[in-house]
């Protein structure tokens, strides 16, 4: 039996929350304003957004470490300004969950958005209210749903993350080393017992995850605005 | 004074068309639009409401410059539809889902004293603290009308509220809605199909036909007063022309009825299977002649 160490689960544990809560203050407002806006260039957009999807988490790694070293400009400007250093580091790994999950959280809430019945916004507009007054009162309470698909799909697709992690984070204990590198380091050192328990529990936890995402939308579903 | 001269193209079943009008309203008259659907009753309701942009004209309310917009350029002036805030009752309701009844009204405006007196009015207490999805279509609809009521609207914007519902609570709510016009004095604007309830709300009626205002009269002038001395007329259509000895009978369908109604010599000869008729009477028995087409044909509405 090999030894359990709590510390991965904690470190992706704290990695995915931090994320996801991040992931949804900025994309509430996000999908609102692609929601609503009209335009030639917004496949551009969505698409761009979308990349993340199918892109070899490798690819999207390399970029970001490219991009948050401290020979790049970005990075370079956050060392010598602010003493950040992104690369192999927690707040590295956050930032590069944050862009590699961003359409897990995007798309379930613009979907939600945009199926939204129009005339339930033209009769919030014809009261008066905003823009952003119906999005608070009218849609967001009305898409609870896509809200909690969005957020239980970001955590878990952040827990489940592990290429782009592994590129910009490495693997440094209790800072990067989150339980799907772990267990990639277990079975490099031929550890197989607790790469087992690790799996196994990881299994467990996305199942879990999953069942919860279905059971919210099967309950959800014949409700509402049918 | 509402002052409504506006433009726009419009797709229609049979291409596009331009929706065109026209029309003053008088502040505190209900006016009915009428017309065969697809004749842009609702767009005008919504151009009117901010929701849809006309491609030219002029909208004025009370000396207020709600829309201006000249043949080919960007609007002068666009109020917001929050701007303009008329109340507007949709064909479909628009009931926010996740509110109760009490809460619909309050999100319009947080005047509880106004919500209890249009709950009051509109026999909604009881039903206050329900979902809209617990509720009936009448029930709905009145909802739908007292939110719509609860910020004091200078105009009214009504389409089709009534269609869905049967005809006990129809005219009930009909009722309703001339009571809370005679004492909120509020300009209303309906869109409907139905001749009585046009008769018995409305002082004036818009006929609209493919974008265009073929009448606009009131409805005791439109359907009463009209330039036959028929009594009563349907519109029918010519089935089968038979001839027993000395008489001529025509089979006609008018609507999902059939009749059969005796003609003379010269009507017979006049008329053919196929034909588009109108049957009417004048003495004691019906007569029967040819529909022209430039007549409006009321079965459409």
């Amino acid at each position: 039996m090999g030894s359990f160490d709590v510390e991965p689960f904690l470190l992706s544990f704290r990695l995915a929350a931090v994320t996801t809560l991040l992931l949804f203050v900025l994309s509430v407002p996000l999908a609102w304003m692609l929601a609503n806006w009209r335009s030639p260039f917004k496949p551009v957009v969505e698409t761009l957004f979308s990349l993340p999807i199918v892109l070899p988490p490798t690819v999207l790694g390399f970029y970001l470490l490219i991009f948050m070293s401290e020979r790049s400009p970005v990075g370079g400007f956050l060392k010598e300004g602010f003493g950040i250093e992104l690369v192999f580091s927690f707040q590295g790994i956050l930032v590069a969950s944050c862009v590699y999950s961003l359409p897990f959280m995007v798309q379930p809430l613009l979907s939600g958005m945009e199926q939204f019945p129009g005339q339930l916004l033209e009769a919030a507009y014809a009261l008066g209210k905003s823009k952003r007054d119906t999005l608070f009162n009218v849609v967001l309470p009305n898409i609870k749903p896509s809200m909690l698909t969005g957020l239980i799909i970001t955590f878990a697709h952040t827990v489940g993350e592990f290429g782009v992690v592994l590129m910009v984070g490495g693997s440094i204990q209790g800072e990067t080393r989150v339980a799907s590198i772990a267990i990639y380091e277990m079975v490099e050192l031929l550890d197989y017992s607790t790469a087992h328990l690790y799996s196994f529990i990881l299994v467990a936890f996305s199942f879990l995850v999953l069942l919860v995402v279905y059971g919210v939308n099967h309950r959800a579903r014949g409700g509402r605005y049918s | 004074m509402i002052t409504v001269i506006l433009k726009k193209q419009l797709m229609g079943a049979g291409g596009t068309f331009c929706l065109e009008t026209s029309v003053d309203l008088e502040e505190g008259g209900i006016t009915a639009i009428a017309g065969p659907s697809g004749s842009g009753k609702t767009t005008l309701l919504r151009m009117i409401a901010g929701l849809s942009m006309p491609d030219e004209g002029r909208l004025q309310v009370n000396g207020d410059t709600w829309f201006w917009r000249e043949p080919g350029e960007e609007p002068r002036l666009n109020r917001t539809p929050q701007q303009r805030r008329v109340g507007f009752v949709f064909q479909g309701y628009a009931l926010f889902p996740h509110m109760t009844v009490l809460q619909n009204l309050l999100y319009a405006s947080k005047d509880r004293k106004m919500a209890d007196r249009l709950m009051e009015m509109t026999g909604l207490l009881q039903l206050r603290d329900v979902l809209p999805d617990n509720l009936s279509g009448g029930q709905k609809q009145r909802v739908a009308l007292a939110r719509s009521l609860m910020q004091q609207p200078k105009l009214l914007l009504l389409d089709e509220p009534l269609s869905a519902l049967d005809e006990a609570m129809k005219s009930m709510l009909q009722d309703e809605l001339l009571a809370i016009q005679r004492e909120l004095g509020v300009t209303i604007l309906i869109v409907t199909h139905d001749s009585s309830e046009m008769y018995k709300l409305c002082d004036r009626v818009v006929l609209l036909e493919s974008g265009r205002v073929v009448a606009d009269k009131s409805p005791r002038e439109l359907f009463v007063e009209r330039k036959t001395t028929q009594k009563f007329a349907f519109k029918g259509e010519i089935l089968e022309l038979r001839s027993i000895d000395a008489i001529h009978i025509a089979v006609i369908a008018i609507g999902n009825n059939l009749v059969e109604v005796v003609i003379d010599t010269a009507e017979k000869e006049s008329l053919a299977p196929g034909d588009k008729v109108v049957i009417g009477t004048k003495a004691f028995n019906p007569t029967v002649r040819k529909f022209e087409s430039n007549e409006f044909d009321f079965s459409k509405l």
